[in-house]
């Protein structure tokens, strides 16, 4: 136990320069010194609640994706069966209860309607489930249900579009180094660190911006739309706040027919040069400006709603067709909101609603002084620790003491090296494992202490007190590790800082305090060749 | 130079002996706890309750004016803001609970935080807003369920681990102790009604860690002398063990603790609830390791036997048929 070949010492000296080294740009960047730009530099990265930020927490509506999947259904499974050879006509289609069912107007035409919706369908997953169900009953009545893979699907893809959407957002912001990740299924976490305002940042975040452009229902009685009656194949919308239209606050408008406003080349903050109001003004690409032109064109002296996340922003009248693919959106904007909402549109609609669920900011101030009373915490414990050790155990308190200290430098190291977050409660996990490492040098030199009573001769003392005292320090540790690892599974952010410097400083304290110390007694006693044990 | 010894050598106390007050004192103290959990509530704060916290320094006072907050707050309308001193006397939360229409709505926890903030900042222009937090009432639930779970899964893990480690009876003792530490800790978090938060259940985790170590040490020593002294009663030899490590005992829980108290003392204020349910983990899960831990071990009926690997029928044939062939 006590021999330590050549190559032996040559491994752990190098493996405890190497982690130490790493510490080395995190402790001149904590001193406030700069740090040569030809070196690497792996540094500590701060967590929010020292370096100050935002965290929010998004989530998505699920129920919304299904929804919105089955009302495109919807319309797909329409244009198809009109457009069969011969048309099938269908009738009381109805998208309640998260299914599509509707009857055939001839139960003849089952199969040529199954043949025709069959192609909407498609494989999802890995177990070749398709995403779609279609039912038939009573031979007449077509029920199409979402499968629960198809769902999963629908909600994979619109997260992944959420995040690209949401990082398209921020980024258009300005922010810098904002970290973006997706958690679970359907949540979205943003951070952004430093002196930033999150306030513009949310509600941008906040905003889903799916622009439509619908037909007005003119049929409709003002009365039935104050009621909540909307005709057949029409749904009333809410004016958006501060809007109205001739004393109504809302309006019936044809639910199929209407074109989105997700194709979009360019959306900028503009002035209307009439009345000099901020407006959005929007450059439809080729395919959506056709589409616009195609609507404008065959529903002149009509009026149309454009609808930002089902709100109407303002019913004009369609004067004549608007074929140059661009188009100007009002809605008594203050320049800030017509900005934010040109940015909104220009990175695409959000496919889903995502609501804040979580936010936490973080003054910078706050941050610095905690790093600072920490650091003096530590300090002061580690100094009390120190004066304890070599008080009661001399030149092995010594050993212990350079071991801790080399301890505390490794886990900077490897901190650094690995790009973990020192948080808040990480510097607590410092402290506490300052004071836990030492405690198997205490296991060891109590040993030798007991060994040496029994009367057993210097060296034998030595080696025993390692060998025995290993079996508690193992035990020790893992069970350490079993908590330190759960903290880290059901941790989130701040609490998972404090996990991370537990379970490195677990690795790192046997390490520095068990085989160290055990290389430098035993050379101790190789050179000194000592009679007896001051322990 | 002559070493200094916290503890004498060759301690003999009988730890035993006093054994059933302490006994009796602790199953009090564990049902205290829990009343006082019951009864009292734990103080929660957002992570665990829902709804925005606000937490500021008033920079030119050494004292917050926490009732005339509490008044200024108050009459927003947004319901009784909870309003604490946070660490030193100049730092105040201002805890309020967001109304149904904030449930995912960012706009609304917004507004509620720039009116309480503009208006503290109006009456006191020295103030600085330090953190908000606002949690929605599903992400609280869902931190509380997490925490629950978390909690049990270290303990009974642990405690699996001890299982297998040595007996089982060692494996119950441990998790016995790690439920009165925990109680314990959780029992003084509603005695002061200090807030509990996820860095609360960090700590717990930690200390169920950490507050094993001094009942390891113990028990690996009980362990060593049920194979040593395989005649002593289970009295004697528990006391024995005891007082062998009771030297580490006292060491290793010294040393964490002098870490800790300056952290404590001197750490910043938001870390204080965290450290201090760790400190007083260390110090309950010392005296549990020797007043829990180890007794329980003679209730449940181990023996010097427990660490002697069984003869199976089969071997003892073996053994019988090799006798009679020599």
């Amino acid at each position: 136990m006590l021999d330590f070949p050549n190559w032996k010492k040559v491994w752990y000296w190098a493996i405890t320069l190497v982690a130490v080294a790493a510490a080395l740009p995190s402790l001149v960047s904590i001193a406030g010194l700069p740090w040569p730009s030809a070196l690497p530099r792996p540094t500590i990265n701060l967590g929010l609640d020292l370096a100050g930020g935002s965290h929010i927490l998004l989530e998505a509506d699920r129920g919304q994706v299904v929804q919105q999947r089955l009302e495109s259904m919807e319309e797909q499974v329409r244009t198809r069966l009109r457009a069969a050879e011969p048309s099938i006509g269908i009738g009381d289609i109805s998208s309640r209860d998260g299914r599509l069912s509707f009857m055939l107007k001839d139960p003849a035409q089952v199969d040529a309607a199954r043949e025709a919706i069959m192609p909407l369908t498609y494989g999802a997953g890995l177990t070749g489930a398709r995403d779609w169900d279609i039912e038939v009953i009573d031979g007449s009545r077509f029920v199409i249900s979402p499968t629960p893979e198809g769902v999963e699907q629908s909600v994979t893809n619109a997260m992944d579009t959420a995040v690209e959407v949401v990082r398209k957002r921020i980024d258009a912001l300005g922010t810098r180094e904002p970290t973006i990740l997706r958690q679970g299924d359907e949540r979205i976490v943003v951070q952004v660190p430093g002196l930033q305002d999150p306030a513009a940042l949310k509600n941008l975040l906040g905003q889903t911006a799916k622009l439509e452009f619908k037909l007005v229902d003119v049929n409709a009685s003002p009365e039935d739309i104050a009621r909540g009656i909307a005709p057949p194949g029409s749904q009333i919308l809410p004016f958006a706040e501060g809007q109205q239209q001739g004393g109504q606050t809302a309006l019936a408008v044809k639910r199929l027919g209407g074109i989105k406003g997700d194709q979009l080349t360019d959306a900028k903050q503009a002035f209307d040069p009439q009345n000099n109001q901020p407006v959005v003004s929007i450059t439809f690409n080729t395919a959506g400006g056709a589409r616009f032109a195609k609507l404008t064109s065959e529903n002149v002296n009509r009026p149309f709603a454009i609808i930002l996340d089902d709100k109407i922003l303002s019913a004009p009248n369609i004067n004549e067709p608007i074929l140059g693919g661009s188009a100007q959106i009002s809605g008594s904007f203050s320049v800030q909101e017509a900005t934010q909402l040109a940015i909104a549109l220009r990175s695409g609609a959000l496919p889903v609603d995502l609501a804040v669920i979580e936010e936490r900011t973080v003054g910078p101030d706050l941050g610095a002084d905690s790093i600072q009373k920490g650091l003096i915490a530590m300090a002061v414990g580690s100094l009390g620790v120190v004066l304890l050790m070599v008080l009661v155990y001399g030149r092995f308190g010594v050993y212990a003491t350079i071991a801790l200290i080399i301890n505390v430098l490794m886990i900077l190291g490897i901190m650094a090296v690995m790009n973990t977050t020192l948080t808040l409660p990480g510097i607590a996990g410092f402290v506490l494992t300052i004071g836990a490492a030492v405690d198997a040098n205490v296991l060891i030199y109590e040993r030798m202490r007991e060994e040496r009573k029994k009367g057993r001769r210097v060296v034998a003392a030595v080696e025993n007190a390692y060998k025995e005292a290993s079996r508690a320090i193992y035990d020790a540790n893992i069970t350490n590790a079993i908590a330190g690892v759960l903290l880290f599974i059901f941790g989130s952010g701040p609490v998972r800082g404090f996990a991370v410097v537990l379970i490195v400083g677990l690795f790192t304290s046997v390490f520095t305090g068990v085989t160290l110390t055990r290389m430098w007694v035993a050379d101790w006693l190789r050179k000194a060749r000592p009679t007896d044990l001051n322990v | 130079m002559k070493l200094l010894k916290l503890v004498p050598e060759d301690t003999n106390i009988h730890f035993l002996k006093w054994g059933t007050p302490f006994y009796v004192v602790s199953a009090l103290l564990i049902i205290a706890s829990w009343a006082l959990v019951f009864t009292k509530g734990l103080n929660y704060g957002v992570d665990f309750a829902g709804g925005q916290e606000i937490s500021a320094t008033f920079t030119r006072q050494s004292e917050a004016p926490i009732g005339e907050l509490r008044e200024l707050v108050g009459n927003l309308g947004y319901g009784d803001p909870v309003i604490q001193r946070f660490g030193a006397a100049n730092e105040v939360s201002i805890r309020t609970k967001l109304p149904e229409s904030a449930e995912g709505n960012p706009a609304v926890a917004e507004q509620i935080s720039n009116r309480i903030v503009s208006v503290v900042r109006k009456a006191y222009p020295d103030v600085r807003i330090d953190s908000i937090d606002t949690v929605s009432g599903k992400v609280s639930s869902e931190f509380r369920d997490k925490s629950v779970y978390a909690l049990l899964a270290a303990m009974l893990a642990i405690a699996l681990y001890i299982w297998i480690r040595f007996e089982w009876q060692f494996g119950v003792g441990a998790l016995l102790a790690l439920l009165h530490d925990v109680s314990l800790t959780l029992g003084m978090f509603a005695l002061f009604q200090l807030e509990f938060s996820l860095q609360i259940i960090a700590a717990l985790l930690a200390l169920i860690g950490y507050s094993l170590n001094d009942t390891i040490v113990i028990y690996d020593r009980i362990r060593e002398n049920l194979k040593k002294y395989r005649k002593m009663p289970i009295r004697e030899l528990l006391d024995l063990s005891v007082n062998e490590t009771l030297a580490r005992t006292v060491m290793t829980s010294a040393t964490l603790l002098i870490a800790l108290v300056p952290l404590l003392l001197f750490g910043p204020e938001s870390l204080f609830g965290m450290t201090a349910a760790i400190t007083l983990g260390i110090f309950v899960g010392t005296y549990s390791s020797v007043y829990m831990a180890a007794p329980i071990l003679i209730w449940l009926g181990t023996s010097s036997d427990s660490f002697v690997t069984k003869e199976s029928p089969t071997d003892r044939q073996e053994r019988l048929a090799r006798e009679r062939g020599a």
